[in-house]
């Protein structure tokens, strides 16, 4: 690694990069064993830097509202293990509506930890969307031409691409969706894939006689697609 | 050595009995078990595990917040949004990457840094920054004031042999929340060098907490 990487790794471990670079050096982290080792090593040393500033104790409600607030998240939330269990049933069904809401969200935050902080209210409130969306019945579905799954559109236009066989992205790399409105795709969103179902609520909306999109990017997509769809969607 | 001693010896002890209000369901069946184990557990959505996880690093996670912070609030809201991210995504930490505690105060952390940014809020002074940080409160038991004792005097020990220029590349970072532009900006100089001075401080001040790693022969008592 050169003296930059070294810096870039320094600094992502005190916290202290600019946004720009913040998102360079987890594009690293995703890629080179060797930049995760080195991250790691400053564990101790950040650890130490907080446990050195402790000083008054937090209020004792504090406690509580945490364990409130977890458990409240509960309904919304399984485990990887109960989610694997789930996987052969079939997502539109009445039942499957909330197995499906709570995939949403195993998925979400199994595929960020490192930046979740920031996007995880915003990602969680249009993860609910999605799953009331899923559960909606009035909400129309079209199939996919190419892929398995199929894409559920709201009257809003609001929508969730539910995919079943899709592997995980290569490593590097990532699954972009795009939203084909005459002939510019726009960005509708990022998903690392799961190996079981994903669901993907997209980030545009969909309009009448427009396509959504999957193609495989690398880390942090890219402003236009650059390969060969993967998933595409009947016209809506 | 004493971080093999620390890879099993929780954030801090748990909260003394006489700490806790008397509705608190008792865990012991979890008091033997390792941080990382408890991950696991919140993982399959152990609300116990959750509680006693919190027990021995909240307030690490609360002292970290509260400096970055100086707000009770906001620190309160920084820590429960790291331990509810924890209950989120437990299901994604690898052990064998890093230690759980070391993962729980970094999700803290970076949220009190990005609300630091956010809000502009005052921030920690250069160079006596550790020097300033004897608790206000002694909020624990006397072997928890007595273990963060001992912690505070290694790290502010281990900061003293950096340079002063490093030391306050790293201070104004971690416990100010500054980002290295904010920080070349402040401090007047290329963003380059606060990069360089961030790595050599923080790779010298890992090489002499690992030191003093192999020198330190006191450790915490597990309470369990």
């Amino acid at each position: 690694m050169d003296a930059e990487t070294h810096e870039l790794i320094a600094g992502y471990a005190l916290d202290a990069l600019d946004p720009a670079d913040r998102e360079r050096a987890e594009e690293l982290f995703a890629r080179s064993e060797e930049a995760r080792e080195e991250l790691h090593s400053y564990g101790l040393v950040s650890t130490a830097l907080a446990v050195a500033a402790s000083g008054p104790a937090p209020s004792r409600e504090l406690r509580g509202r945490i364990l409130d607030a977890a458990r409240a998240e509960k309904s919304n939330v399984v485990s990887l293990e109960e989610r694997r269990r789930s996987r052969a049933v079939p997502v539109m069904g009445a039942v499957a509506a909330l197995a499906a809401a709570a995939a949403i969200v195993v998925g979400l935050w199994g595929a960020s930890t490192a930046n979740e902080l920031d996007d995880t209210r915003t990602a969680l409130e249009r993860e609910r969307a999605a799953a009331v969306l899923l559960a909606d019945p009035d909400a129309r579905t079209v199939d996919l031409e190419a892929g398995d799954g199929r894409l559920v559109i709201g009257d809003a236009g609001q929508a969730v691409l539910v995919l079943d066989t899709l592997a995980a992205a290569p490593a590097g790399k990532t699954y972009e969706a795009w939203v084909l409105d005459g002939d510019t795709p726009i960005r509708a969103g990022l998903f690392d894939g799961t190996a079981a179902r994903d669901v993907v609520p997209l980030e545009q909306t969909v309009g009448p006689g427009s396509v959504v999109l999957v193609t495989v990017e690398q880390d942090g997509g890219v402003s236009a697609p650059t390969s060969e769809p993967i998933v595409a969607s009947q016209r809506v | 050595m004493r971080m093999e001693v620390l890879a099993v010896v929780p954030c801090a002890d748990p909260a003394p009995p006489a700490l806790q209000p008397p509705t608190w369901p008792m865990r012991k069946h979890l008091a033997h078990l390792s941080d990382e184990a408890l991950v696991a557990m919140v993982a399959r959505g152990d609300e116990d595990a959750l509680a006693e996880l919190y027990d021995r690093c909240g307030r690490i996670a609360y002292g970290i917040a509260y400096r970055v912070l100086r707000d009770e609030r906001l620190a309160e809201d920084a820590v429960q949004e790291g331990f509810l991210a924890v209950w989120r995504s437990a299901a994604s930490f690898r052990a064998e990457r890093a230690k759980a505690r070391t993962w729980i105060v970094t999700l803290v952390h970076r949220r009190a840094v990005d609300v630091v940014r956010r809000e502009e809020r005052r921030r920690a002074e250069p160079l006596d920054a550790v020097e300033r940080l004897e608790p206000a409160d002694p909020a624990g038991s006397a072997e928890e004031e007595a273990w963060l004792g001992f912690e505070r005097e290694r790290v502010q020990g281990a900061l003293r042999v950096l340079p002063d220029a490093q030391r306050e590349a790293i201070e104004l970072a971690y416990y100010g929340g500054y980002s290295q532009s904010e920080l070349a900006e402040r401090l007047g100089l290329p963003l380059g060098t606060i990069k360089s001075r961030m790595f050599a401080g923080l790779a010298r001040l890992r090489e002499v907490l690992d030191e003093a790693d192999t020198e330190g022969s006191w450790t915490p008592r597990l309470t369990s």
